[in-house]
């Protein structure tokens, strides 16, 4: 990490209540280019809470959070965003591609799509290797084929940051290891904030893991030593060292 | 059928005529907002801005009968009260999140009380049935170029924003990210919808509005794969129930707003049944291969089980 290079994401003394009760108090936080970050914390710790600030869609009660140097409702389109698949109406008739092409509805006024948006989702379609189903209903494919639809969507949107919330909830193990290759790749061009709950181990692809639970924590993650458990996951792992304080903007082992 | 096609030919009896063109072209709006109403979800709006109308018929008929306004009338009062309710809704549901249900609800009943006391103070005989159970006999000329009106706009406005309606009705966060005004276009789809409620009140009735607008659209959702195909067969469906309904009230003699109802809800009930039916069928041949997919738990258990083994 340079020192010199700006955080394009600064998040500094937020609170953000809902009701009163308060949510996220004196947030802290720093995410870098070509970071990538696992958000985890317990159920109504305020993960998604703290992306929804990030993308403007909620505003904080105290404190500030800049994208980009700017408002987050101004640097919005420079985000790619997948949210939990869960909320979708599973009876809604629309193909994958139709869901693919929202991601440039920034494009015009009425929505209409040009030839170049077109492109762009097929290039995403393309990426996430979803070409073949393009044109089937977005119902009808699998759990981890929609997740990956929507990760084409944030693709086809452009963007250097993407945003992931929850976006192993309801997937296979395999195509979670395929899943985690996908963000290899994006990462080497794209920023990465993911969300999930699986707090046990996040898979060794992220260089820093941010505990949200009312407060944001940052810590590295850190070579498992325990040989049992590598032998018994059989591959690289990395675990989140909850012993371990930090500075509050978080620090790094490499 | 012959004495329905009779009546239709008869120059004695323009207002069935009327009826006949009303059916054909009030469906277009009726498939295409109806579509919109069933996949966003929102038809405890649409029953709400309904009842509200009650408030813009009365409000009609006391100014033009008591006050002697003659220019404005009860299609008058029930536009502009259906769009007002839609500009409340669209706040409420804004600013409201967690009470839009009491909201709603009072703004229903609210809109009928307000209706039933204008008619009540209204000099002469008017009649609250007609209204709510609707009358497709009694159009007239006029509202037949409401219809036609109607029809330019719903189309005119769909087709220019068709893609983002569509995601503002499959993901309005989503959509708003991606810099859509989700705001002011909900505020557009709601007063559409408002203004297709008027046309269908006089159809079948401030009662049974819900029933004509969501029925045939939730039948057409079965066999579409996207939403422009659901709009056609939903189209198509409310035509078909409307003629057929009128036919039969025709020829059995009882009225059409509840003749077309019963039958657009026995056909949703067998399509269900039917599709129901055909699924079951078809499914089990196939009901191994369910059993494959693992959830993510048995998944590593079983790979950290293989891998233990190994060792």
């Amino acid at each position: 990490m340079i020192a010199e290079e700006r955080a394009i994401i600064e998040v500094r003394d937020l609170d953000f209540n809902y009701d009163q009760a308060p949510v996220l108090t004196d947030v802290h936080l720093d995410i870098w280019p070509l970071d990538s970050v696992c958000i985890v914390g317990p159920n109504g710790g305020g993960k998604t809470t703290l992306i929804k600030l990030i993308l403007g869609l909620l505003s904080p009660a105290r404190g500030s959070i800049t994208v980009f140097g700017h408002k987050p409702e101004e640097a919005r389109l420079r985000i790619g965003y997948v949210p939990q698949y869960a909320h979708y109406d599973p009876q809604f008739p629309i193909s994958v591609r139709d869901v693919v092409c929202m991601g440039r509805l920034s494009g015009s006024f009425t929505g209409r799509y040009s030839k170049a948006d077109k492109e762009h989702a097929m290039a995403a379609l393309a990426k996430t290797g979803l070409t073949d189903l393009a044109t089937r209903p977005f119902a009808s494919i699998s759990g981890g084929q929609r997740q990956r639809a929507l990760i084409a969507r944030a693709l086809a949107s452009g963007g250097e940051i993407l945003i992931l919330d929850e976006p192993t909830a309801n997937i296979d193990h395999e195509s979670e290891v395929r899943f985690f290759d996908l963000l290899t790749e994006l990462n080497a061009a794209m920023t990465i904030l993911m969300v999930t709950h699986e707090v046990g181990f996040a898979s060794g692809f992220f260089k820093r893991i941010a505990c949200v639970n009312r407060q944001v924590v940052i810590h590295p993650t850190s070579e498992l030593t325990g040989r049992h458990i590598q032998e018994m996951y059989g591959g690289d792992l990395k675990m989140i060292r909850h012993d371990h304080r930090c500075s509050e903007g978080g620090h790094c082992h490499d | 059928m012959t004495d329905f096609l009779a009546a239709i030919s008869d120059p004695n009896l323009p207002f069935f005529r009327y009826a006949v063109l009303t059916g054909i072209f009030a469906s277009i709006p009726f498939g295409m907002i109806g579509t919109y109403v069933v996949v966003r979800r929102i038809s405890y709006i649409a029953g709400a801005i309904s009842h509200c109308i009650l408030g813009g018929i009365g409000a009609g008929l006391y100014l033009q009968n008591a006050m002697g306004i003659t220019w404005f009338g009860p299609l008058h009062g029930a536009i502009a009260v259906a769009l007002l309710a839609s500009c409340i809704l669209a706040l409420v549901s804004l600013y409201a999140k967690q009470r839009e249900d009491s909201v709603i609800g009072a703004l229903w009943s609210v809109g009928m009380a307000i209706g039933l006391l204008f008619i009540a103070r209204t000099p002469g005989y008017s009649d609250p049935m007609s209204y709510l159970f609707g009358n497709i006999l009694m159009i007239t000329r006029n509202d037949l170029f409401f219809v036609l009106a109607l029809d330019v706009l719903v189309i005119g406005i769909i087709g220019i924003f068709y893609n983002t309606f569509l995601a503002l009705c499959f993901d309005e966060e989503y959509a708003q990210l991606r810099g859509v005004r989700t705001h002011w276009l909900y505020l557009l789809l709601i007063c559409l919808v408002a203004l297709t409620i008027v046309l269908l009140v006089r159809v079948v009735g401030i009662v049974m509005v819900i029933a004509l607008l969501t029925l045939p659209a939730a039948i057409a959702g079965n066999i579409s794969r996207n939403i422009m195909q659901m709009m056609i067969f939903s189209t198509l469906f409310c035509c078909a129930f409307i003629l057929t309904g009128l036919g039969a009230s025709y020829s059995l003699d009882l009225p059409s707003g509840p003749v077309i109802i019963m039958i657009a809800a026995a056909t949703y009930l067998l399509v269900i049944i039917g599709l129901n039916l055909f699924r079951r069928w078809r499914k089990k041949p196939i009901q191994p291969e369910g059993k494959r997919s693992l959830t993510v738990q048995t998944a590593i258990k079983s790979r950290a089980a293989s891998k233990v083994s190994l060792l």
